[in-house]
C-alpha cells in the first residue's frame, strides 16, 4: 500500500481527507498519481497539468526526498512509501 | 484570514462592482439610497482573480469568477446568489486535452454569449485560446478551429503571457466571434470558429522590424457596442485605433492624448461612439503621465480626446490600470468604473465628467466589471 499525503489547501477536495491509501498504487510516482487520479479526479487536476507533469510551484516527496531529483515522475514507489504533496515556497 | 465574505443582497438597479485582483476578488453593490458603496470581499483569499462576468440572460442572475492558485492552477466558479455561496473547486474545471501539448495557466476573460443563446458562453485564456460551453458552463471545449491554427507557433507572450483578453461575439450572426490577444493582434472567424484569419491591417508593431505585420501586434484591448457592432476601437501596444468594418482596415485616432500607450478601454453604455482609456507613459514607465491620473473620453469615435480629472489625483499619482481593469454599466447617467495596480477603485455616475474613489487599499487590481442588477 502507498499512502498519499495532501497539503491542507486540497484536503476540501477530498472531504477533509488529508491522506489517500492506494492498494494498487504503482511501481513510479507518475504510476501512483494516476491511481489518485482515479479516486480523486479533482486533486488530480491541481496537482498535474493536462501534459501529466507535476504542476511548476508543487512538489512531490517520496519517502522524504523530493522526485525533481530522483526521477521525476518516473521515481520508484515501494510498498509502504509514502508521497507527500506540498506547495512550493514560491508566491507573492 | 479575514471574514468570510457573505455576498450582496442585490435589488433591481443596484450597480455591482466586480473587482478582481492579485489576492482575490471583491463585490461592491451601490443601491442608489446614496449611502454609498457597500464592500463584500475577498472572495478567494490569496489567489488572483482575472476575469469575472455577471450573466443576467434569462432573467438569472450568475456571477462567474476564475479564481487561480500560485501553485494549483486556476479554477471556474460560479454563484447563483451573488456571491453567498460558490460552486466547488472541483466542479469547472477547464482543461485542454491532454494531447494538445498546452496547459491552462489562467483564464483572462469569461464572455457570456448572445442573448438569443443563453447557454453559449466563452473563455479566454493562456495561452492563447477560446474555449465555448453549449450547455451554460457545464461542460467546455476549446475551439478546435483556433487551438489548432496554423500562427500558433508564431504567437508569443508578452508580459502578461500569451492571453486571450477580448472575445466579442457578433451579436447578429452567430458565425462571427472576434478576438484579440497578446501578442498576436486580432482575429476573426465568420464561419462558428472552423476557421480564423488576421485582421490587423493598419496596426503597428512598434517592438517588430516589420511595423505592420499580418499578425504579432501585442492588442491590449478592444470593445465594441452592440448598436454598432462593427465598429471596433483598439488599444494597442503603442497606439490607439478604429475600425469601421469588423477589423478589415484599422485607422489611427490617436488626437490629443498624451501617450497612444495603454491598456484599458471602455465603451459608454449608450452612445457607440464614446470611448474611455487611460493613457500610460510609455512601455518603459507603463503609469500616468506626469503623475496625473487621467481617464481620456472620445464622445466622436476617436476625433478628439480629452482629459477627465475631476476627483482624480493630479498630483504623485502613478498610477496604472490594466487592460481589463476598465469597466461601464447602463446607469443612466452612464456608470464608468477602473481600478488601479496600487489597489484604489473609482467610480463615476456621470459618463466620467466627475469620479470618486470607492475604495483604497485593496490588492493590485486586475479586473473590473460592472453591471446593473435586471
Amino acid at each position: 500500500m502507498i499512502t498519499v499525503v495532501l497539503p491542507s489547501q486540497l484536503r476540501e477536495l477530498t472531504g477533509g481527507v488529508g491522506s489517500v491509501a492506494l492498494e494498487d498504487g504503482g511501481a513510479t510516482v507518475g504510476q501512483a498519481l494516476q491511481a489518485l487520479r482515479a479516486r480523486h479526479p479533482a486533486v488530480y487536476d491541481r496537482v498535474c497539468t493536462e501534459g501529466r507533469e507535476v504542476r511548476p510551484h508543487v512538489n512531490v516527496f517520496v519517502d522524504r526526498e523530493d522526485i525533481r531529483w530522483s526521477g521525476g515522475l518516473e521515481t520508484p514507489v515501494a510498498e509502504g512509501s509514502e508521497v507527500v504533496i506540498l506547495p512550493s515556497v514560491s508566491g507573492g | 484570514m479575514p471574514d468570510a465574505p457573505k455576498g450582496i443582497q442585490g435589488n433591481a438597479g443596484d450597480i455591482v462592482l466586480m473587482v478582481g485582483t492579485t489576492k482575490g476578488a471583491f463585490l461592491f453593490r451601490d443601491d442608489g439610497s446614496g449611502s454609498g458603496w457597500t464592500q463584500d470581499g475577498p472572495h478567494f483569499p490569496g489567489e488572483e482573480v482575472y476575469a469575472m462576468a455577471l450573466d443576467q440572460r434569462g432573467g438569472g442572475r450568475r456571477l462567474w469568477a476564475a479564481p487561480g492558485s500560485a501553485f494549483f492552477g486556476t479554477t471556474l466558479r460560479r454563484s447563483d446568489d451573488l456571491g453567498a455561496s460558490w460552486s466547488g473547486k472541483d466542479e469547472r474545471p477547464v482543461r485542454f486535452s491532454e494531447d494538445a501539448g498546452l496547459s491552462v495557466a489562467r483564464i483572462w476573460q469569461i464572455m457570456p454569449g448572445r442573448a438569443n443563446e443563453p447557454e453559449r458562453m466563452y473563455l479566454g485564456v493562456e495561452p492563447t485560446c477560446l474555449f465555448e460551453s453549449g450547455d451554460g458552463g457545464d461542460s467546455w471545449a476549446a475551439v478546435q478551429g483556433f487551438l489548432a491554427h496554423e500562427h500558433r507557433e508564431k504567437w508569443t507572450p508578452g508580459n502578461g503571457g500569451l492571453c486571450m483578453h477580448t472575445i466579442l461575439p457578433d451579436p447578429g450572426s452567430r458565425e462571427r466571434i472576434l478576438v484579440a490577444f497578446s501578442t498576436g493582434g486580432v482575429y476573426r472567424t465568420d464561419d462558428g470558429g472552423a476557421s480564423w484569419r488576421p485582421r490587423n491591417v493598419g496596426v503597428r508593431a512598434e517592438y517588430q522590424p516589420d511595423k505592420y505585420p499580418e499578425f504579432g501586434q501585442c492588442v491590449h484591448k478592444v470593445v465594441h457596442h452592440p448598436d454598432r457592432p462593427e465598429r471596433l476601437f483598439l488599444q494597442n501596444h503603442w497606439g490607439l485605433y478604429r475600425s469601421d468594418d469588423w477589423g478589415e482596415h484599422w485607422q489611427d485616432i490617436a488626437n490629443g492624448v498624451p501617450s497612444d500607450f495603454g491598456f484599458a478601454m471602455a465603451i459608454h453604455p449608450r452612445e457607440p461612439d464614446t470611448v474611455y482609456i487611460v493613457p500610460l507613459e510609455s512601455d518603459g514607465f507603463r503609469c500616468t503621465p506626469e503623475g496625473r491620473l487621467r481617464v481620456y473620453r472620445t464622445r466622436d469615435a476617436g476625433a478628439s480626446w480629452h482629459p477627465l480629472t475631476e476627483g482624480l489625483p493630479q498630483e504623485d499619482a502613478l498610477e496604472t490600470v490594466l487592460r481589463d481593469g476598465m469597466d461601464t454599466a447602463d446607469t443612466g447617467g452612464g456608470g464608468v468604473y477602473f481600478g488601479t495596480r496600487s489597489g484604489k477603485v473609482y467610480a463615476s455616475a456621470d459618463g466620467g465628467d466627475s469620479w470618486a474613489l470607492v475604495r483604497d487599499g485593496l490588492p493590485p487590481v486586475v479586473c473590473v466589471k460592472a453591471e446593473v442588477l435586471a
